[in-house]
């Protein structure tokens, strides 16, 4: 009996072809609109949130943007991140030629491994925030400081990243590269890295989104400049609104840098991502 | 059908001259494990030799020390009169699991060999190229290893072998990730391309069909430690048809006596 009932049911089930062209369009940019949307829902709670108002010191959502476009275009921005980036920049420098390097060393020799990854595990674990104020009794409170929040923060999840990726480089691949003659170096070059390379990139992003916490906390818990003076600054005169554009602001930064590192990874290392 | 076993290892001492891989007094030990055990074995040059045995008896370990990518725990393995102490440019490798690079296009895939050597871009190309056409990949020189099918992805692997212009190929179960059709279709092109190329070929498989289809002798080894069990070379004239082939009374009897052969290994 059910069998009938089914086959009566299944053609009303197809839709017709006008609607399905749209429908079609629409699930193309499916991905675009969930994320359009769901950024659009987050500010509307965020604007209720503040309208409430949860807490006086809680900005609404239109209040923080007018204060996000004034401090962009009166140029406070601009000056505040000359100067947060110079540390930052640096120190995921330095972070990603030692991190990817001694990864990648680790990941060949046992016996650097057994010497070197012990270090960055325990670095991993170590509560870095508390580690700062000891980092400014020995270096000051200058550049080198902040420099050396943004390499500690970073430098252990790139290196880790690094190691774990070479050693998993699919032995076939090294087999094949050896069956062919190719040499020690053209095994790293042409095999291993590029094998590698999705890894090391995942811990050069997680790296350098920790090396934003990392130049923030310096220069909240240090001395006061660049981002973190205007956070500081705008909290101590109240003036919240342009406190949370100051915050958002380095959401923002920070999301940008990071599908900037994602793009530049797929059009130079993996091309065949770029496709599929 | 000639059955040699008792030819051949009278004559494993006496180096034959047509032999292109000899194979002498070869052990494996993977810690305390034994793995092959005195294997004495000629192939002969321009032939295509299969190796057929049950799971795990060391086939993939045997290919893998003639390729020079193992090191074998006593004995010795000569290419071309010249003894093997690791890989080199007479012979190639063709895997299993492909090995393919997924970042690679078919053709730099192909062209890697020789990129290795450090053959010009343009040169290697073009050898790539010819390759791509003979194992019939022509058109999909810019695709990706995951645009492609597995049998696809299996004659890439074969080109890249081929391109490097080696004497002798080394082939471990390389239709096994393959489904039936194209496997058949693979075997024809093999043989198709064993005739063109005039290359030694060892080959690895399961398949006892496979075996006495395209080979022309078949080295059946024992259940671990490996040992060489049974030596057949199956007379079948290749000048008939693939289905004639299949149909051949000399290729079914040949089957049905390597699988009762066989069959005591099976538990
Ligand atoms: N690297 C290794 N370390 C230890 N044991 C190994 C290693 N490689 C293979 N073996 C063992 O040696 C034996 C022979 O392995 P091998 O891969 O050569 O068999 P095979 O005949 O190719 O099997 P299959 O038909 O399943 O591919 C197996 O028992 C396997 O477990
Ligand atoms: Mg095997």
């Amino acid at each position: 009996m059910s069998a009938p009932a089914h086959a009566n049911g299944s053609p009303r089930a197809l839709p017709g072809t006008g609607a399905s062209s749209f429908w079609g369009k629409l699930l193309e940019h499916r991905t675009a609109l969930w994320r359009t949307a769901s950024i659009g829902l987050f500010f509307l709670v965020w604007e209720i949130a503040g309208r409430i108002p949860i807490s006086f010191a809680f900005p609404t959502f239109l209040e923080t943007l007018r204060a996000f476009l004034t401090m962009l275009f009166d140029g406070s921005f601009v000056a505040a991140y000359a100067e947060t980036l110079q540390p930052l920049v640096i120190g995921i420098a330095i972070s990603a030629v030692l991190g990817v390097g001694l990864g990648i060393v680790m990941g060949l020799s046992r016996f650097a491994e057994w010497l070197v990854a012990p270090i960055f595990i325990v670095l991993q674990a170590a509560p870095m925030a508390a580690l700062i104020p000891l980092i400014t009794f020995v270096y000051g409170i200058g550049l080198v400081s902040k420099t050396l929040a943004v390499v500690m923060l970073a430098l252990p999840v790139i290196a880790l990243n690094g190691y774990k990726a070479v050693r998993n480089t699919n032995p076939s691949l090294v087999d094949m590269c050896r069956s062919f003659q190719g040499s020690w170096w053209q095994r790293i070059v042409k095999i291993i890295l590029p094998d590698a390379s999705p890894i090391i990139f995942a811990g050069l992003r997680l790296g350098l989104a920790a090396g934003f916490i990392g130049v923030i906390l310096a220069e909240l818990l240090i001395t006061p400049t660049g981002i973190g003076d205007l956070i500081t600054y705008h909290r101590s005169v109240a003036d919240y609104p342009e406190m949370y554009a100051a915050v958002v602001s380095i959401i923002l930064v920070s999301t940008l840098t990071l599908s900037a590192l994602e793009a530049f990874e797929v059009r130079v290392l993996r091309p065949e991502k770029k496709k599929g | 059908m000639r059955n040699i076993t008792a030819a051949a290892s009278a004559a494993a001492t006496v180096p034959s001259p047509d032999a292109a891989v000899e194979v002498r007094g070869i052990c494996k030990m993977y810690a305390e494990m034994e793995a092959l055990r005195s294997i004495d074995l000629d192939f002969p040059a321009g032939k295509l030799t299969t190796l057929l045995g049950p799971s795990g008896c060391g086939k993939t370990t045997l290919l893998k020390i003639i390729a020079g990518l193992i090191p074998a725990t006593s004995g010795e393995v000569r290419v071309n009169g010249k003894p093997v102490t690791g890989p080199g440019p007479e012979r190639a490798f063709v895997f299993q699991d492909f090995a393919l690079m997924p970042w690679a296009t078919v053709m730099r895939n192909v062209a890697f060999g020789l990129e290795l050597k450090g053959v010009g871009k343009d040169e290697r190309q073009a050898v790539a190229q010819k390759y791509i056409a003979e194992v019939g990949l022509s058109g999909f020189e810019n695709k990706y290893p995951h645009e492609l099918s597995g049998g696809m992805r299996q004659r890439v692997g074969l080109a890249r072998a081929f391109a490097v212009n080696a004497d002798v190929l080394l082939l471990d179960e390389p239709f096994s990730a393959v489904d039936e059709q194209n496997r058949r279709k693979f075997q024809e092109d093999l043989l198709r391309l064993v005739d063109l190329e005039k290359k030694t070929f060892i080959f690895v498989t399961h398949s006892i069909e496979e075996a006495v289809y395209c080979s022309d002798r078949i080295v059946i080894l024992s259940r671990r430690p490996g040992r060489v069990a049974q030596i057949i070379e199956p007379e079948i004239d290749r000048t008939a048809s693939p289905d004639a082939i299949r149909r051949d009374q000399g290729y079914l009897d040949t089957v049905e006596e390597i699988w009762q052969g066989l069959k005591r290994y099976v538990d």
